[in-house]
């Protein structure tokens, strides 16, 4: 029979000289929400426990990896603490997030806490405010563990553009994690976290969640408040959830989901309860499966690996159907000229005036501005907000800007229209497995190129989910997308819940190695 | 001169009258501690969102409807980028395409005639904040100073047609206005405190031409006199310069009302790019027609309408209806006084000469009068009553202003109750012919001229308090007996 | 569409970013070859088509005309990168 845990349990590895002990707690951070729920509930461990196995892990595979940009060590001790004795007197509810260490990515504004959004330009930022995700997730207690990597400002497809130094990808450290939300993948992968909040305005989760083997869900623009969340594009950006499992990732969502009053766009529709919805059933569903997607350019592991998991499907008893969906191509151009053009302006406020990094040489008050942005903000931020103002200029609004809000009518109009013969779609996420570091430092468009794939999704607002689906011959991840239309997140969770009940992907392990 | 025709146009922004800002809940209170009325979304923290005041948009259409503008149904929030210090998101939310309101008009009245004056768009936005360029504890030099309290407070923008054709309907025109907003309760439109605005684009063309000239903006006029000397001097300025053959530049320029002249801002020269596009974090304003049909049914009743109502229902002659509705307040305060002394000519008598005299003296609006209605209108049954003279009434006004007392207390107090009581006169009026044999012999022979500087003389004596009647019909009594005898 | 080195300085001057010559020219690089391939749009027919500034309802939301509490003056002020007592401060503006 397994010890009570003494009530200090302080100095991990010291502590521990019994292997079976070491392996309980060790083995803490590998498990899912759903699992250490249990264990906090039948009182086998403690929210401490927890999360000192997971700030172990970080001590363990941090120097390498580099998810976070900031870990909140005393502070998520002292927040276990007290969740630890708020359940013993009965003073909280134990919900699925309670004690649970949460890492989130550095986007999203944590009152009195540091957030960089990756940039040097907020380097010494401190909000006043807490994100109303944030808000959320301390309603239920979860454990605030640290604020994760990302490429700056969420512009990127690789955590290579952060002003923090490259994330690891935990299954080959020469390669990339994915991104925006790379910090917040790899920090999963590696269990340097039980879960992570992450943005995707054009991938930005499912992407660094298929390049790490975890599950990344992108919810239907306006089902989670963006407020807190600095903006990258406003028309795109949503938050959502990476995790170990689906369940996990339903959790999640029901924990962030619901109408803010302070996020004009959220929209006030009840939460459904999502983890409800998990029936591991498929029987009778239609799988549409665009031919677009698998067009020239796709590596043949992965369109073999996403075909491969179409004939699990078939086995549960769904139908799968191709479709088209005509304005496939078009998606990148039109993302690259709104998500900049909104862009440029989001970020035009980091001007050295009320926070954030102010040159420290300049002339007067233009040169002030030039300097502080031209140092404060990276080369692809640079790239982009260019490129925005100049689409948004004058003489040139009209053939990109207006252009481009138009062909985003004609792709929501085509998933408008597959939407009414399917139920979900299935898809690749990314061409191509995870790229080494650096590799396309030199190539911005084809970096854009490899967001083909998952920006429709922000295009037309819909929901999305990656979920492992395979590895490579070299034993690199694989993820298999698969979109729902709009607020269809029960039916969605549901179809990625039935492929992990039957395949084990999701629970291989990456082995972090130096 | 008069070979060239003037056109004005005018773009005024008036701060809406709301408790709470457009975007967030900060107050919109003037003359708060800087940066004390701010908060992460009118300060333009990372992360933050508005969320439009549905006040404003209901001030908005009220504006609209009330000269005569056609709501748009699905109107836009646009973002206005450009990088200045008092702007902290570094772009203003805004109007563009499709702004709240479009196409209306109001008439105005120069020289006994009607003019429609086209009114091209209304828009609703956020102002900007405050910039000092000194504080007392750091004189002018390197820096500039901002303060974000103002950073969010609504404004309506409305712009005129170009169909002003001298700085004096350009004058009546803000006057109409302003007193329309008044009207409507959606602004105070003090222009002191920054919330009525005006800026006025201006261009010279040959008579009969239809062709407009070059256009110049000219900002910074703080007062409506300052708009028409801003504009005197602007058509003096581009005269000179058609006829020495030289060209008009399209610019800005800055009034300085110091020293009578319009500057040009060439700091501000540098080619302006907005890049107006759809704010993506707010969504279509939508109006519906019940919303606009309602609004419409409250419409109080405007200056033009009251005017007409008041030399109906009260008699007053044109001029003093025209006086008394050139404010809501002021009509306010006129019919509240009559209501309670229903003497419409007299009221408004005073109320145009004693009462707005001494508001200007003392630089007060009608809203801060320390003499209500009310306590008016008991002077003015003293005086009905004849308890006080018309003249001593003047005396006690100004006590009533002054200290804030009541009539009747004033009255009292200084013993100015009017002296009608003839045994009281008989003894004062006796003792002035005593004291003045000379004039008395005058009168009794035959110069009557005397009687006026006897009157004086009772009425000196008693300080004004005799009834002026009875010491008049009392003393001439007394002449006649004497001459008699 | 290829994009000039000048033009890329007329739009650095708009966005205020100060950049240097290297910079000018890698930027007009890049920013012609991504600006041709978003040529490719002009193959799309959108005449007739509405643009999508908004996706999900069109339903205005509002706020009522209530005030709240404002942040506390230095909690304000707390991340200024440059202030006088209650002002943030600035290089000298020019009028």
């Amino acid at each position: 029979m397994l010890l009570t845990v003494p009530e200090r349990f302080t100095g991990f590895p010291k502590f521990l000289n019994n292997t079976q002990m070491r392996k309980k707690f060790m083995d803490l951070y590998t498990c899912t929400i759903r699992e250490l729920h249990d264990k906090l509930r039948s009182g086998e461990v403690s929210s401490r426990e927890i999360t000192e196995s997971v700030l172990a892990r970080i001590d363990e595979v941090e120097p390498v990896l580099h998810a976070y940009i900031r870990v909140l060590k005393d502070d998520a001790l002292a927040q276990a603490d007290n969740v630890d004795e708020q359940l013993r007197k009965g003073d909280i509810e134990l919900n699925y997030l309670t004690g649970i260490p949460i890492a989130i990515k550095d986007v999203f504004c944590t009152k009195g806490v540091a957030t960089t959004c990756g940039s040097k330009m907020l380097e010494h930022f401190i909000p006043p405010y807490d994100a109303t995700v944030i808000r959320k997730l301390k309603t239920q207690h979860a454990i605030i563990i640290g604020k994760t990597n990302m490429d700056e400002f969420a512009m990127g497809s690789s955590t290579e553009h952060s002003a923090y130094g490259v994330t690891r990808n935990p299954w080959d450290i020469s390669r990339v994690p994915g991104g925006s939300s790379g910090g917040s993948a790899a920090a999963i992968a590696a269990g340097e976290a039980i879960a992570a909040l992450g943005t995707d305005t054009g991938g930005s989760i499912r992407q660094p969640a298929a390049f790490c083997s975890v599950t990344g869900l992108k919810p239907t623009y306006g089902r989670v408040s963006r407020y807190g969340l600095v903006a990258y594009a406003s028309s795109l950006d949503q938050a959502g959830p990476l995790t170990k499992d689906v369940f996990d990732a339903a959790v999640m969502l029901q924990a962030i989901s619901g109408h803010d009053p302070q996020d004009s766009t959220s929209i006030d529709m009840p939460v459904p309860d999502y983890t409800a919805a998990l029936v591991p059933d498929v029987h009778g569903m239609t799988i549409g499966i665009p031919h677009e997607f698998f067009a020239e350019g796709i590596a043949p592991e992965i369109e073999h690996a996403v075909r491969n998991a179409l004939t699990v499907y078939e086995r549960l008893g769904a139908t799968c159907r191709e479709v088209s969906l005509p304005h496939t191509d078009a998606g990148v151009a039109t993302y690259y000229i709104i998500a900049p053009s909104e862009a440029s302006s989001n970020l035009a406020r980091y001007d050295g005036v009320k926070y954030g990094y102010r040159a420290t040489e300049y002339v007067d008050l233009k040169d002030m501005y030039g300097k502080t942005r031209a140092q404060g903000f990276g080369s692809e931020v640079i790239r982009r907000i260019m490129l925005g103002t100049y689409t948004l200029s004058s003489g040139y609004y009209d053939a990109y800007y207006l252009k481009a809000q138009k062909v985003r009518t004609l792709v929501r109009q085509d998933y408008e229209h597959v939407f009414k013969d399917v139920d979900v779609l299935a898809t690749p996420i990314s061409p191509t497995p995870p790229f080494t570091i650096g590799e396309m430092a030199d190539d911005p468009l084809t970096m854009y190129l490899g967001d083909i794939y998952t920006i429709p999704v922000n295009l037309t607002g819909v929901t999305g989910i990656s979920i492992p689906c395979g590895f490579t011959g070299d034993g690199l991840p694989i993820g298999l997308q698969l979109i729902g239309g709009h607020f269809e997140e029960e039916k969605l969770l549901r179809t990625a819940y039935a492929f992990q009940e039957h395949t084990d992907f999701h629970k291989q392990q990456a082995q972090v190695t130096r | 001169m008069a070979a060239y025709e003037v056109v004005i146009g005018l773009e005024v922004h008036s701060q809406l009258m709301t408790q709470s800002k457009i975007f967030c809940s900060c107050s919109t209170k003037f003359g708060a501690a800087p940066n004390s009325n701010t908060c992460p979304i009118c300060e333009g923290l990372p992360g933050v969102l508005p969320v439009l005041n549905k006040q404003v948009v209901a001030f908005a259409i009220r504006s609209g409807l009330a000269t005569n503008c056609s709501i748009t149904q699905q109107s836009v929030l646009a973002r206005k980028n450009y990088f200045y210090p008092d702007l902290p998101k570094a772009y203003q939310i805004s109007q563009y395409e499709l702004p709240i309101a479009e196409h209306g008009w109001i008439d105005i009245r120069v020289h006994d005639t009607v003019k429609r004056i086209g009114i091209t768009r209304i828009h609703m936005e956020e102002d900007a904040g405050k910039l000092l360029h000194e504080l007392p504890e750091e004189p002018a030099g390197k820096y500039s100073f901002v303060d974000f309290n103002r950073c969010g407070v609504p404004l309506l923008e409305i712009v005129s047609e170009p169909d002003m054709r001298s700085p004096e309907e350009a004058r009546e025109y803000l006057v109409k206005l302003k007193t329309t907003l008044e009207y409507l309760e959606v602004s105070d439109c003090n222009m002191e405190e920054g919330s009525l605005r005006c800026d006025a684009n201006i261009s010279l063309r040959p008579v009969g031409t239809s062709e407009f000239g070059t256009k110049v903006e000219i900002k910074n006029m703080n007062s409506f006199r300052n708009v028409q000397r801003a504009l005197e001097y602007e058509i003096d300025r581009q005269t000179l310069l058609l006829e020495s053959g030289e060209k008009i530049e399209q610019e800005t320029r800055l009034w300085n009302a110091d020293q009578g002249m319009t500057f040009s801002m060439r700091s501000k020269e540098e080619a302006h790019d907005y890049r107006y596009f759809p704010d993506p974090d707010l969504l279509p304003v939508i109006v519906s027609d019940e919303w606009i049909a309602e609004t419409r049914n409250e419409l109080p009743e405007l200056a033009d309408d009251k005017k007409q109502r008041f030399i109906e229902d009260y008699k007053l002659p044109e001029y003093d209806a025209d006086v008394l509705t050139s404010s809501k307040h002021l009509a306010h305060y006129f019919e509240e006084c009559v209501s309670i002394f229903p003497q419409a000519k007299m009221v408004g008598n005073w109320v145009m000469g004693d009462i707005l005299r001494a508001l200007r003296q003392r630089n007060l609006e009608i809203r801060d009068c320390p003499v209500t209605p009310a306590h008016l209108a008991e002077m003015l049954a003293l005086i009905e009553k004849k308890t006080i003279s018309g003249k001593i009434a003047k005396t006690v006004f100004e006590d009533m202003f002054t200290t804030g007392k009541r009539a009747a207390e004033i009255v009292k107090e200084r013993g100015l109750v009017q002296i009608s009581n003839e045994g009281q006169l008989e003894e004062i009026i006796l003792k002035v012919m005593a004291d003045h044999p000379g004039p008395v012999a005058q009168y009794c022979d035959g110069n009557a001229k005397t009687l006026g500087f006897l009157v004086g003389q009772v009425m000196k004596a008693t300080q004004g308090r005799a009834n002026p009647q009875l010491a008049n019909s009392m003393l001439k009594k007394k002449l006649e007996e004497r001459r008699q005898a | 569409m290829k994009i000039s080195e000048d033009q890329v300085r007329h739009v650095a001057q708009l966005a205020c970013v100060e950049l240097e010559d290297v910079q000018l020219h890698e930027i007009s690089e890049s920013l012609s070859t991504i600006l041709l391939y978003m040529d490719t749009l002009n193959e799309i027919d959108t005449s007739g088509v509405s643009p999508s500034s908004h996706i999900g309802k069109l339903e205005t939301v509002f706020r009522e005309d209530e005030v709240k509490a404002s942040l506390a003056q230095d909690e304000a002020l707390r991340n200024a990168p440059d202030r006088a007592g209650a002002f943030y401060r600035v290089p000298k503006i020019l009028e």
